[in-house]
């Protein structure tokens, strides 16, 4: 059989599908996005009828996704894995209600920070819902894994969380694909309580959901995805998680490394294999990609056991991402850790595309404010979050999905008045609306610019939830008309624009403005693919 | 057979077509291979870089080991030397010196250019330019897939194929540009091989 070239997060969705998937959701997020990409261009899940969406945020897809989970049919919601802290409340809750149709969850983490805010492990926010974690380590097990996680799912009656990390997700391999399955049929829950987390059932549920622990240890236990590699040189005893089995391999001539390993892929950690390496070995060392997950756990608290080295004792950096330099340093091997590059070599860090719409909104939000202090413009997540940067230096916060709004309002109560908020479109509609009745209702003295290029820019383009309602929804939340003011960011507007955004400054109560442009990268697709089919038409 | 690259250029310039272009005649020669890429926020005109590995033997690590990478494919100058550390002793750069200037303090073309020529194995040549030529600068990226043909061992015909599957899309014009500047690329590296 052919292999095909995937990305892990392809090789995800491409195992969902032949495992039998109706239904995928997801809110787009780096490095998770090209997984639902995948099902939303494949034409064999077009074929098959699975409904592929994006949505407003990552909670609203987590529950959309237990509802078809309810409904009888396999379902799958993927996110970043700050998107998990969006949809924690629906995610830590469907571990009580369990499933009917396998419900399996990706949270692709990203150490060392490439897009990201922070780099959380998601391994704890299964380890919180006490439920059964998948961690690959290839783009072949990211694809065996998706499969094997909807019939665990349904065989446990438990969501699943599927763990990945950047390398992964946005590596590419070849794959071998297995037979397909056929979709659930449509079902309700045999029992029509089991969803029904009033605290009489919640308890009753959440003691069935700590009586299942023995059953997901058993699984981790029986799993093709945890093995024991025995070598008779037991000085040291290595366990790996996910991709960290990779870079030790790399290590070594053909993989073979000199010391028992303990491959993990599947959580709860299976205890009789940790006993036997723990018990085998002098010494431990633990190598995970993301935080010291397993490797607190086996240390304990007060640590009195075997040494057990890795990120904790400085064998491995505590933060950022592994590679085969660092691992094999920890092993004591002579590795090149040179650092050094030339000094000509300059920093090239990402910036606004020419003619983004954002730097002219920018150009135009600095001019109005310059007769104001510095320092009053909460801004959020997207593209723009670099017009933090030089030259345009407009924003003073980045913090999570939606926050512009409410630290302006927060602020504008400490009396830094005005306060201004800087949202994009897609970023308003996943978390900000709340956000803008909340700054209503308390008739806050603040600007908010939602800026609209209708799109999810940073990601690559993704439909946009706020498309075409953006008026509307202000509207509606009770934002006064004649202080929702669309503006054309372009140069040849600036003056207007400036003169627009400090009228609305002046006012004391909440006031939208609205650049609205097209994102440069979505219009130039646009254009390109017109020209294609006009080419192709042709010839 | 086994072949590290570092490939390297700025978010925009197209190394993830010389990657995927590749990664195709890779898979489709019955070779193993992995290739990391970076996404998302860094594409916005920062600097990028693909990890590409091809061997006949299974392949661990998506990342290439520091000091072990066998060659290096950039697009851009100033973007070659990011990663000079990553080469090992007998690494071929292979790069394109028409540089990008997208920020204020962009070194001297000249020192660049200096530097480059201090590298034992190198192969310079202007792609832009090439490119222009044959059809427009957007091919500079292929011109360097063609310049480093004569150190990948791998068959001239199974990269043609993935430029007809990656640009067949596009119509015939595009797929017939884009062999033009293989082949462009190539000839120039042989050239340059012959007279270093």
């Amino acid at each position: 059989m052919q292999k095909i070239l995937l990305l892990g997060d392809e090789a995800i969705a491409q195992g969902a599908i032949d495992a039998g998937l109706s239904g995928i959701y997801a809110y787009p997020g780096t490095p998770s996005t090209e997984i639902t990409e995948y099902v939303k261009r494949s034409k064999e899940a077009k074929e098959k009828g699975i409904t592929a969406r994006w949505t407003a945020n990552e909670k609203t897809a987590m529950e959309i996704a237990l509802g078809m989970s309810y409904a009888g049919k396999r379902s799958m919601v993927c996110m970043k894995h700050v998107g998990l802290n969006v949809a924690a409340d629906a995610f830590i809750n469907s571990a009580i209600t369990g499933v009917n149709g396998g419900l399996v969850v990706v949270s692709a983490d990203d150490p060392s920070m490439h897009s990201s805010q922070n780099e959380q492990d998601s391994r704890f926010y299964g380890k919180f819902a006490q439920i059964p974690i998948l961690e690959p380590t290839n783009q072949q097990e990211a694809y065996d894994m998706a499969r094997y996680a909807f019939d665990l799912s349904e065989k446990l009656d438990t969501p699943v969380l599927m763990r990945i990390t950047t390398r992964l997700a946005h590596s590419r391999a070849g794959i071998f694909r297995k037979e397909d399955k056929a979709q659930n049929k449509l079902a309700v829950p045999s029992d029509l309580m089991k969803y029904v987390l009033l605290p009489s059932n919640a308890r009753k549920r959440y003691k069935l959901l700590l009586n299942h622990q023995d059953h997901f240890e058993q699984a981790s236990n029986e799993s093709g995805f945890n093995f024991y590699i025995d070598h008779p040189d037991k000085k040291l005893g290595i366990i790996t998680t996910g991709i960290a089995y990779n870079y030790l391999l790399e290590n070594f001539p053909s993989g073979k490394v000199p010391h028992p390993v303990l491959k993990i892929g599947q959580y709860p950690l299976p205890k009789a294999m940790v006993q036997k390496i723990y018990e085998e070995c002098e010494e431990l060392m633990i190598m995970e990609e993301g935080y010291p997950f397993v490797e607190e756990m086996l240390k304990g608290f007060l640590d009195k056991g075997k040494p057990i080295h890795g990120r904790l004792d400085g064998t491995l950096p505590r933060d950022g991402e592994l590679n085969p330099n660092i691992v094999g340093k920890a092993m004591q091997l002579s590795v090149n850790l040179d650092d050094d590059i030339s000094e000509i070599v300059k920093a090239r860090p990402p910036k606004l595309c020419k003619g983004c719409s954002h730097n002219d909104a920018f150009t135009a939000l600095n001019e109005a404010l310059s007769e104001y202090s510095k320092g009053r413009v909460f801004s959020d997540i997207g593209c723009y979050t670099l017009g933090a940067l030089k030259p345009l230096e407009s924003i003073n916060s980045c913090v999570d999905m939606g926050a512009s709004i409410t630290m302006a309002v927060g602020a504008a109560d400490a009396g830094l008045v005005p306060a201004i908020a800087a949202i994009g479109d897609s970023t308003f509609t996943h978390s900000g609306i709340t956000g803008l009745l909340d700054a209503v209702n308390s008739n806050s003295p603040v600007t908010i610019l939602i800026l609209d290029n209708s799109t999810t820019a940073m990601t690559g383009g993704q439909d946009s939830a706020a498309l075409g309602k953006i008026e509307e929804i202000c509207k509606g939340i009770g934002v006064q008309e004649e202080h929702i003011k669309v503006i054309k960011p372009l140069p040849k507007f600036h003056d207007e624009n400036v003169k627009v955004i400090k009228e609305e400054l002046e006012y004391q109560g909440v006031s939208v403005v609205i650049p609205r442009r097209e994102c440069i990268q979505t219009l130039n697709r646009r254009m390109r693919a017109k020209h294609n089919k006009k080419v192709t038409q042709q010839s | 057979m086994k072949r590290d690259i570092i490939l390297a250029g700025v978010g925009g310039q197209g190394i993830l077509t010389i990657a995927a272009s590749i990664g195709l005649a890779a898979i489709n020669s019955g070779l193993h291979l992995k290739q990391a890429e970076v996404h998302g926020m860094s594409q916005r005109g920062g600097a990028v870089q693909s990890h590409l590995r091809i061997s006949s033997e299974e392949v661990y690590s998506d990342l290439i080991p520091q000091g072990k990478a066998d060659m290096i494919i950039a697009v851009e100058p100033m973007e070659s030397l990011r990663y000079i550390n990553m080469l090992n002793n007998e690494g071929w750069l292979i790069t394109n010196t028409y540089p990008h200037v997208n920020i204020h303090d962009y070194p001297e073309l000249e020192t660049i250019l200096e530097e480059i020529k201090g590298i034992k194995n190198h192969v310079a040549l202007d792609a832009e330019q090439k490119a222009k030529e044959i059809s427009t600068a957007r091919a500079a990226n292929i011109v360097m897939l063609g310049a480093s043909l004569p150190f990948l061992e791998m068959e001239i015909n199974q990269i043609e194929k993935a430029l007809f599957t990656l640009f067949g899309r596009k119509g015939e014009e595009v797929v017939q540009n884009n062999l033009k500047a293989l082949h462009a690329g190539k000839e120039i590296a042989e050239q340059y091989l012959v007279r270093h």
